[in-house]
């Protein structure tokens, strides 16, 4: 499971606002929905998403049963310091994806 | 003695009666208006909200109501002593009112967050903002879903 799409614009101007994007693949099975048969889809969803730069929490959600399958999330950064951009996400058994990007600036 | 029939008359009404019982016992599949008060008073508790600020952004129809793209836009100069701290989306219709919440921070640069959504039915969705000096503005808009999520298995 779990591909992770990321899309950091780089490499960008010092101070300029720039738009992240970041996409997992995932059910988010809401628990609310039934089977065939009729029984309860056991819930299972992912609670949180990070996003870090340089190990500096940047920008955060948490996401909910509300929240569409394979969530995307887009977000601003004003882009003052290079370094890497960490995109975590946990799920609600704490079972983490992580992948991370290069923030350049000109 | 002739076989007992596999599928006897009563046989056939207790099943009968097992099917209404758990069509009649769904788990709760919708929320109301009183269950998204008290999401926001979870959140918030009893401060006053003022309108305005917040633009929230939706398709004023959506087509399918399991995937419905949502933005949501603070107006704020964001700076370490003037910015957005979380926004939360709210629903009145959805099981769970609490849709998602989005934290910021000073780098953000600007209070800006889209993401897809669930709908459960058309409704107007409540975005709530707190900024860092505590006070709370909000945000609405309608739309009109077509295909609700959850209803359809």
């Amino acid at each position: 499971m779990a591909g992770i799409r990321l899309a950091v614009p780089s490499p960008v101007h010092q101070g300029e606002i720039i738009e992240i994007k970041a996409l997992i693949q995932h059910a988010m099975e809401s628990g609310f929905r039934r089977g065939a048969r009729g029984e309860v889809i056991e819930r299972n969803i992912l609670t949180r998403f990070e996003c870090d730069l340089n190990g500096t929490l940047i920008f955060a959600a948490d996401l909910h049963p509300g929240v569409a399958a394979n969530p995307l999330i887009t977000f601003h950064l004003k882009a003052m310091e290079p370094g890497t951009l960490t995109f975590t996400w946990t799920d609600q058994n704490g079972e983490i994806w992580q992948d991370s990007a290069a923030l350049e600036i000109t | 003695m002739t076989a007992k029939p596999i599928l006897t008359r009563r046989r056939l009404l207790e099943l009968g009666a097992g099917t209404v019982f758990i069509t009649a016992s769904p788990i709760k599949s919708y929320a109301a208006q009183s269950d998204l008060d008290q999401a926001r008073h979870t959140l918030f508790g009893e401060r006053p909200i003022q309108d305005g600020r917040v633009t929230l952004k939706l398709p004023p129809i959506a087509e399918n109501g399991h995937s419905v793209p949502l933005s949501v836009d603070i107006d704020s100069p964001m700076t370490e002593t003037d910015y957005v701290k979380r926004v939360a989306i709210l629903s009145p219709r959805n099981p769970l009112s609490l849709i998602a919440q989005y934290h910021f921070t000073p780098q953000s640069g600007s209070a800006y967050a889209a993401g897809r959504i669930r709908l459960a039915g058309t409704q107007t969705l409540e975005a709530i903002a707190e900024m860092s000096d505590g006070t709370l503005w909000s945000g609405r808009m309608e739309t009109v879903v077509t295909l609700a999520a959850c209803v359809v298995l």
